[in-house]
């Protein structure tokens, strides 16, 4: 397996980890807050949804190259632009950096997938505040009543109530999006590429490459393969238990 | 009280972000060539102007008649055959047919990239590779995992006296689809068909890995070539995204309850 020695492919492995991780965090930590905000079911909470959602009717594409642009650094510190154009305006140019230019890496970190995360969950956030939404609207009002006259506070209700029957969901979500983002593709490609030193190349970029622009046809399917595991490790033992359960019932 | 404006707060900033990106894309595909200099990207234009939409729609405009050609066969024969394998599991169960179904459901989840060689190489010998009909073809097979599944859901709620009356009643399985089935199937196929309208439409690696040919390629891969391409005219780069987008967010605003079910089904609990 001369692929697991490929510098490329490592880098690869190590930024598909991250990105996981924070796209998956980042989609379950603003799905569970949207979802909790349109709970309250205030006037106009459904137009705040249809908001949150409406980026997955988008392409990839068009949200990469939406995305491209606002975090283009431009030229720093004197003609930033995107991003930093704004923070220069806000008064924040402390903050100003090189975003996807960036070729710093914490911990095998490369920093520049930061700003392909922040596309990447405002893309994804909507679809687990969808279905946290779900969930939250098929807990029964009553067992909410029942907590708040025994005096239990909101982060309470919250915490001992609505998080362990969100559970479930959550895995759920967790293995769809973890599925998209070991496969992600599109986005990458539309908004950064690989990068500078590969900073933000995925398998499915080195795959794609070496495949139809390098002709590299065993590079290209090895790869493939170990995208192949990857997903299967993960989707397998979800729908198996899917469907134990649903024999159960 | 309080609590009613500290929520109304945060849905608003919330909404800001994510609407952020579209004020982008409209502010920018809306000004003149020579507005769109960058110190001023975040600002409105000052006198708007359709240039960037006239020359992006010039650039794009046969490749979003290719991607209505792809989308619209593609997305009715993924629903057809979907309701039909839809009733075929929920109802005429047979042996493995839960084991057949597991594995239809797999495909779903199966990474494009590790079938893209073989399939490039099966539309070769068939004779289809390069051509929009061999990429109706990949999306209909693409398709049937998550048709299938979201007509057996659907199905699996009529009641099987149903089907067993028109059995007896000397209906074939075909009759017994067309006549009981079919007509009561509308709902599931908005659901389907919104759904599969949106992903295919909006698909990249397999529209740009089957159609090498700029004249055949759908509006995804002319947006990303567009993107690349020589000098960087980014409002007519934003009014091109915009384009490219306009038909699945029509769909979305008009019919995003919908929209929302087909998600929701995507997460296999139906």
């Amino acid at each position: 397996m001369r692929l697991f020695e490929d510098p490329r492919f490592q880098t690869d492995l190590w930024n598909t980890l991250y990105f996981t991780l924070f796209f998956i965090l980042g989609c379950l930590i603003l799905g569970i807050i949207l979802a909790t905000l349109i709970d309250r079911n205030l006037k106009a909470s459904s137009i705040f949804r249809n908001i949150y959602l409406f980026p997955m009717a988008l392409s990839f594409v068009v949200t990469g190259a939406v995305w491209r642009w606002i975090f283009a650094p431009g030229i720093l510190p004197n003609s930033p632009q995107g991003m930093n154009l704004l923070l220069d305006i806000v008064g924040l140019d402390l903050l100003q950096w090189k975003w996807f230019t960036s070729t710093e890496s914490f911990l095998n970190f490369n920093v520049a997938l930061i700003p392909v995360i922040v596309a990447a969950v405002w893309q994804m956030s909507g679809y687990t505040m969808a279905m946290y939404l779900a969930g939250l609207r098929g807990i029964s009002q009553d067992l909410i009543e029942a907590a708040e006259v025994d005096g239990a506070t909101g982060w309470q209700i919250f915490w001992k109530i609505k998080f362990p029957i969100l559970r479930p969901i959550t895995l759920s979500a967790m293995i769809i999006l973890g599925h998209i983002s070991l496969k992600i593709f599109d986005l990458v490609y539309a908004m950064t590429g690989s990068g500078p030193n590969n900073v933000t190349d995925m398998p499915a970029l080195y795959m794609f490459e070496t495949t139809f622009r390098a002709n590299k046809y065993a590079t290209g399917s090895a790869i493939a393969i170990i995208m192949l595991l990857l997903v299967a490790v993960v989707i397998i033992p979800y729908l198996a238990s899917a469907f134990r359960k649903e024999k159960r019932v | 009280m309080i609590k009613k404006i500290v929520t109304y707060i945060l849905l608003v900033v919330f909404a800001l972000f994510f609407l952020m990106p579209i004020y982008v894309l409209l502010a920018t595909s809306l000004k003149p060539l020579r507005e769109v200099g960058l110190e001023k990207m975040w600002f409105l234009p000052k006198e708007p102007s359709l240039d960037g939409f006239a020359k992006a729609f010039n650039r794009l405009a046969p490749n979003l008649r290719n991607s209505f050609i792809l989308v619209i066969p593609a997305t009715l024969l993924s629903a057809i055959i979907g309701s039909i394998n839809g009733y075929v599991l929920s109802k005429l169960k047979f042996r493995g047919s839960d084991l057949l179904f597991a594995l239809v459901l797999f495909g779903m989840f199966i990474p494009y990239q590790s079938v893209l060689f073989p399939l490039i190489r099966f539309l070769q010998d068939i004779g289809l590779y390069g051509s929009l009909w061999g990429l109706i073809l990949v999306h209909v097979v693409y398709g049937l995992p998550i048709t299938t599944l979201i007509f057996r859901n659907y199905y699996s709620e009529v009641p099987t006296e149903l089907i067993e009356a028109a059995g007896i009643d000397g209906a074939g399985i075909f009759r017994t689809y067309l006549k009981v089935l079919f007509p009561i199937s509308l709902p599931g196929f908005v659901v389907v068909v919104i759904w599969q309208f949106t992903n295919i439409w909006n698909e990249f690696l397999f529209a740009v890995t089957v159609t090498s040919d700029p004249t055949k390629q759908p509006i995804t891969v002319a947006l990303v070539n567009l993107a690349g391409s020589q000098v960087v005219e980014w409002n007519v780069q934003m009014a091109g995204a915009l384009l490219a987008a306009l038909p699945t967010l029509v769909v979305y605003v008009l019919l995003g309850k919908y929209f929302l079910r087909g998600l929701l089904a995507g997460s296999v609990k139906g």
